[in-house]
C-alpha cells in the first residue's frame, strides 16, 4: 500500500498569524484516518489544503506519489480528491440524481441528460456501500441523513478515490451514525481512502484506523487507532489532561419555575412545528431536552423567549412561576427573570465587532447598576468585567479595548454564560447547545459552571443535541421528537443510567428517531 | 495596525490617489495641473472670501453628511438627504415669509430652523416609517421620495407661492436671516458664510456623544451591527430605525437652513443643486463617523467650490470626477482591508 496523500513541510500563513506550521502527513491508501484537534487547532486549514481551496505558504502536497498544486477544488476533483461538507452543498429545488450530476454532466449543452445510466450507477452504488436514495426525489424532501448519502454517492460520481468527511456526524441521529460508519468501513474495503475530521474522540476510537492529533497548528503526533485511549487522545489534543466527566452532585429540585403545558407551535406558513408539548422545570435542577436538531427545539426557544416571528400561533400554555410568558418581548421576559444563551452564539448572543466590555454588557445593558446618566458608568463595568473575566478563566488581557472577534470560540461562549449565569435575579436560565463549536478545556469550565448554578438553585432547561452533554449535566430528561416530549426519564432514572453512558444514549437514541 | 488608523490612512490614501488620477485628467485635457492647483488654492483657501465660500459649503456638507452618516451607523442608506434638504428648505421659506415682521430675531429664527428640521425630520420618517411597517426598502423609499418632494417643492412654488415673473418665494422677513460672519465681524468678505456655521461642529459633536457616549448609541449600533442579535438581546430595532432616520432628515435639514436662512433669504427652484448626494461622498469618506465628517466636508466643500474657480481653464467636471475616484476607492480599499485578515 502506498501513501494516498502525503504532506510535506506545509504552512499557511494569514498575515503573522500560523494556521498551519511546518505540517508532515502520510494518509496510507484504503484506510480511515481520522484528524482531530479543538477548534482552532489549523484541522480546517489543512484540508482546505488538500482540497485546493488554500495554497499553502510553503510545503509540497503529493497526491498517489505525484506532486500537485491545485489552484482550485476543481484540480483537487480532478486528480480524484472529494470532501463531503459540513453544511451540505446540495441545490434543494433539484433531485437527487440532478444533484449528483451537477457540475460533471458527462453530456454537451445541447444534450440530453444521460439519466438511465446515472439511475443504474445510483442503483449499483447504494446496494454496494449501503447508500439508498430515490434517485427521483427532490432534495428538499429528504433527512439529514439521506442528503449525506447524495454528497457521498456525488463522489462516487466523480471517482473520487480520497474523501474529505468534514464533521459528518454533526446533524445524524445515534442509528445514522452507525449507519455511516458501516459505509464508510465498505467504503475503505473497496480500496477508498477516508479523511475524516472530528473532533468526537468516541467516533475515532470507533471507526479510524489511524489518528492524526492537531494542535495550534502542527502536528503532535500520528499513531493506529487502536493504540491510544480516550483520556490520552483528549491530552494529545488540549496539552493537559481534561476532566471528561464532570461532577454531578445529586440535587433536590425545588418548586416548579417553568411550567410548559401543552404547547403548540404553528409557523405563518401553516408547518405545524409543536404539539402537546409538556414539561415542567423545578428549581435547582437542569431539565436536559434530548433530540435530534429539526424537531422542534428552535420553536420552542422562540415561544419561551419571545422570538416567535409575527403570524405564528401558539397554543397552550408556558407560564414563569404562574405568569404567562408566551406572546411577550424578549426585553420583558428578561425582566421576569428568564436568561438564555442561544443556539447559534455568533449570529444571535454576541456583537463581533463591539469590545469584550460591550459584549458582557449586551442585554444587560438596562441594568440600572451600570448606568451613570444617559449612559454608562465605566467603573461600575470595568469592575464587572474584571470579575466575570477572571471567575471563567476568559483569555483576554483588555476587555474595554479588545474586539470580541479576536477571542476563540471557547472563550467567546464563556463570555455569554459569565453575562447570563450571572443576570439578578433570575430564575430560569434557558441553555441551547451550550458548548457547541468550544474547545475540550472550554467545555471543562462552562461545565462546572452550569452544575454550580443549579446547585445553588437556580432552574435550568438545557437543550442541546450532544447526549454525551445531556446525560452528563440533566436532572431529568425529556426526549423531542417531532415537536413532543415522547418520553420522560426520571431522577431516579437518569442518576443510576449516568455512568453506564453508552447503553444509556443508545435507550435515548430509541426515543429521539 | 488597529483599524481606526487603517480607516484613516485608507482615506488619506484614495485622496491622494485620486488627486494623482486627476493630475493625469488635466495633463491629457493639456492644461498645466501645478498652475490649476495654484489658482485654486489661491481662490479658496488663499483669499479671504474664498476661504468663506468654502467654509459656506462645508457647513451644508457637515450636516447633509451627517444626515447620511447616523442612519448608515443602523445600516440603513438614507440616499434622500437632498429630498429631506428641499423640504427643509421650502418650510423655512415659508415659514420666514410668513412671519409677522415684528418678530424678534432669536424667536423668528428659532422657528425657521425649528420648521426647517421638521420638514427635513418628516420627509426621512416617511421612508423609515415604510420601512418598519412594510419592509420596503429605504433605499428605494428615499430615492422616490427624493422625485416627489422635488415635485411638490416645484408645483408649490410655480402655482402658488412665486413671485409674479420670477422663479422664487418671497424673501424671508429680516428678523429670520441668519447674519452672515461678514456682517457681524468684517471676516470672509462678502462670502456666504454665515452665523449656521457654529452650529455644524456642535451638532457633529452632538451626534458622536448620541452615537458613542449613551445607552441610546449603543443599543443603535448593536442594531447596525447585528440586527438579529440586537432581538434577542431585547432591542427595539424598528425604533431605532425611526429615531436615526428622523434625526438625519433632521441634520439635512439644518443644511437647509444655512442656504436659506444664512444666504438665499427665500426658495428658488434647484437651489440646493445636489449637495444632498454629495452629502453621502461626505459620509462614506468619513467612515459615517460624525466628527471626521467636518474634515471630510471641509475637503469636498474645497473640491466643490474650487472647481467652480478654475472653470475658465478647464471643466469644473473634472472635480466630479475626483469626488467620485475618491469615493470609489475608499470603498475598494476597504472591501479589500476586510479580505485581508489582520
Amino acid at each position: 500500500m502506498g501513501a494516498a496523500v502525503r504532506l510535506s513541510g506545509i504552512s499557511k500563513r494569514f498575515g503573522t498569524f500560523a494556521a498551519n506550521s511546518n505540517i508532515s502527513l502520510t494518509v496510507e491508501e484504503g484506510t480511515i484516518h481520522a484528524l482531530v484537534g479543538e477548534n482552532g487547532a489549523g484541522k480546517s486549514t489543512l484540508t482546505k489544503i488538500i482540497y485546493g481551496m488554500l495554497q499553502p505558504s510553503e510545503g509540497e502536497v503529493f497526491i498517489q506519489g505525484n506532486p500537485v498544486k491545485f489552484t482550485s477544488p476543481r484540480d483537487a476533483i480532478d486528480a480524484g480528491v472529494g470532501m463531503v461538507h459540513q453544511h451540505f452543498m446540495l441545490i434543494p429545488t433539484l433531485t437527487v440524481a440532478e444533484n449528483i450530476m451537477l457540475g460533471n454532466e458527462h453530456a454537451s449543452l445541447f444534450q440530453r441528460l444521460p439519466m438511465k445510466t446515472l439511475k443504474e450507477l445510483i442503483q449499483k452504488h447504494a446496494l454496494e456501500f449501503g447508500l439508498a436514495v430515490d434517485p427521483d426525489a427532490t432534495v428538499a424532501n429528504l433527512s439529514v441523513g439521506e442528503e449525506q448519502r447524495v454528497e457521498i454517492l456525488k463522489l462516487l460520481f466523480r471517482n473520487a478515490s480520497i474523501m474529505i468527511f468534514d464533521e459528518p456526524t454533526a446533524v445524524l441521529t445515534p442509528s445514522e451514525i452507525e449507519h455511516l460508519f458501516a459505509t464508510l468501513r465498505t467504503l475503505r474495503d473497496k480500496g477508498k481512502t477516508i479523511i475524516l475530521i472530528t473532533h468526537k474522540l468516541d467516533e475515532v476510537l470507533s471507526v479510524a484506523d489511524t489518528v492524526s492529533v492537531m494542535r495550534k497548528g502542527e502536528i503532535t503526533g500520528s499513531m493506529p487507532a487502536k493504540s491510544i485511549t480516550k483520556p490520552e487522545l483528549a491530552r494529545m489534543m488540549v496539552g493537559r489532561s481534561v476532566l471528561l466527566r464532570v461532577t454531578n452532585p445529586p440535587s433536590n429540585p425545588g418548586d416548579t419555575v417553568l411550567q410548559v403545558n401543552k404547547l403548540g407551535f404553528c409557523t405563518p406558513h401553516g408547518e405545524k412545528k409543536l404539539y402537546d408539548l409538556s414539561f415542567k422545570v423545578r428549581a435547582g435542577e437542569i431539565y436536559g431536552i434530548a433530540g435530534v436538531e429539526g424537531n422542534g427545539q428552535s420553536e420552542l426557544l422562540q415561544a419561551l423567549y419571545g422570538l416567535a416571528p409575527a403570524g405564528t400561533l401558539q397554543t397552550g400554555e408556558a407560564t414563569l412561576k404562574g405568569r404567562s410568558v408566551l406572546g411577550k418581548c424578549p426585553a420583558e421576559i428578561t425582566r421576569m427573570g428568564i436568561s438564555l444563551t442561544p443556539e447559534n452564539r455568533l449570529k444571535h448572543a454576541v456583537i463581533l465587532d463591539y469590545t469584550v466590555s460591550e459584549n458582557l454588557l449586551f442585554g444587560r445593558h438596562r441594568e440600572p447598576a451600570f448606568h451613570r446618566g444617559a449612559g454608562f458608568d465605566n467603573k461600575a463595568v470595568s469592575r464587572y468585567c474584571g470579575q466575570m473575566i477572571a471567575d471563567y478563566a476568559v483569555q483576554c488581557t483588555a476587555p474595554a479595548s479588545q474586539l470580541l472577534s479576536s477571542l476563540s470560540g471557547g472563550n467567546q461562549q464563556k463570555i455569554v454564560l459569565a453575562r447570563e449565569l450571572n443576570r439578578p435575579d433570575i430564575s430560569l436560565l434557558i441553555l441551547a447547545q451550550p458548548t457547541r463549536g468550544v474547545d475540550i478545556g472550554a467545555i471543562e469550565t462552562i461545565h462546572n459552571k452550569i452544575i454550580e448554578a443549579r446547585s445553588k438553585g437556580m432552574a435550568i432547561l438545557l437543550i442541546s443535541s450532544e447526549l454525551e452533554e445531556i446525560t452528563a449535566l440533566s436532572t431529568r430528561i425529556g426526549t423531542l421528537y417531532k415537536g413532543s416530549i415522547v418520553h420522560e426519564f426520571s431522577q431516579d432514572e437518569v442518576a443510576l443510567n449516568r455512568n453506564s453512558k453508552d447503553e444509556f444514549q443508545k435507550e435515548i437514541g430509541l426515543y429521539i428517531t | 495596525m488597529n483599524r481606526k488608523t487603517a480607516q484613516f490612512l485608507i482615506a488619506l490614501l484614495s485622496i491622494l490617489s485620486a488627486l494623482v488620477v486627476s493630475t493625469l485628467v488635466i495633463v491629457i485635457v493639456g492644461r498645466d495641473p501645478i498652475m490649476i492647483f495654484q489658482k485654486m488654492f489661491q481662490a479658496t483657501l488663499g483669499s479671504s472670501y474664498g476661504t468663506g465660500q468654502v467654509v459656506f459649503r462645508m457647513t451644508t456638507l457637515v450636516f447633509a453628511g451627517l444626515a447620511v452618516a447616523l442612519p448608515f451607523q443602523v445600516r440603513l442608506f438614507n440616499i434622500g438627504a437632498e429630498g429631506q434638504l428641499q423640504m427643509g428648505a421650502f418650510a423655512a421659506a415659508m415659514t420666514g415669509a410668513l412671519l409677522p415682521a415684528s418678530l424678534p430675531s432669536l424667536p423668528a429664527i428659532s422657528l425657521c430652523i425649528f420648521s426647517a428640521m421638521a420638514a427635513g425630520a418628516c420627509w426621512a420618517l416617511l421612508a423609515a416609517g415604510l420601512k418598519v411597517r412594510f419592509g420596503v426598502n429605504e433605499v428605494i423609499a428615499t430615492i422616490m421620495l427624493n422625485f416627489i418632494a422635488q415635485g411638490i417643492t416645484g408645483y408649490l412654488l410655480t402655482y402658488h407661492f412665486a413671485i409674479p415673473s420670477t422663479v422664487h418665494t418671497p424673501p424671508i422677513i429680516d428678523a429670520a436671516i441668519i447674519p452672515s460672519f461678514n456682517a457681524m465681524t468684517g471676516l470672509f468678505a462678502k462670502s456666504p458664510a454665515n452665523l449656521s456655521t457654529l452650529l455644524a461642529p456642535c451638532v457633529a459633536l452632538l451626534f458622536w456623544v448620541i452615537l458613542f457616549q449613551s445607552r441610546f448609541g449603543y443599543e443603535m449600533r448593536a442594531t447596525g451591527l447585528q440586527p438579529e442579535a440586537a432581538r434577542y438581546g431585547g432591542i427595539n430595532a424598528g425604533m431605532h430605525t425611526l429615531t436615526a432616520m428622523g434625526l438625519g432628515g433632521a441634520a439635512a435639514g439644518l443644511g437647509a437652513a444655512n442656504i436659506l436662512l444664512g444666504y438665499k433669504h427665500y426658495y428658488e427652484a434647484g437651489m440646493s443643486s445636489g449637495i444632498g448626494f454629495t452629502g453621502i461622498a461626505v459620509a462614506l469618506l468619513a467612515g459615517a463617523h460624525p466628527l471626521w465628517i467636518i474634515f471630510s466636508a471641509l475637503f469636498f466643500g474645497m473640491l466643490e467650490y474650487g472647481g467652480l474657480t478654475v472653470n475658465a481653464y478647464i471643466p469644473k467636471d473634472i472635480f466630479m470626477i475626483i469626488e467620485a475616484i475618491t469615493i470609489l476607492l475608499v470603498i475598494s480599499f476597504n472591501a479589500l482591508g476586510k479580505r485581508i485578515p489582520t
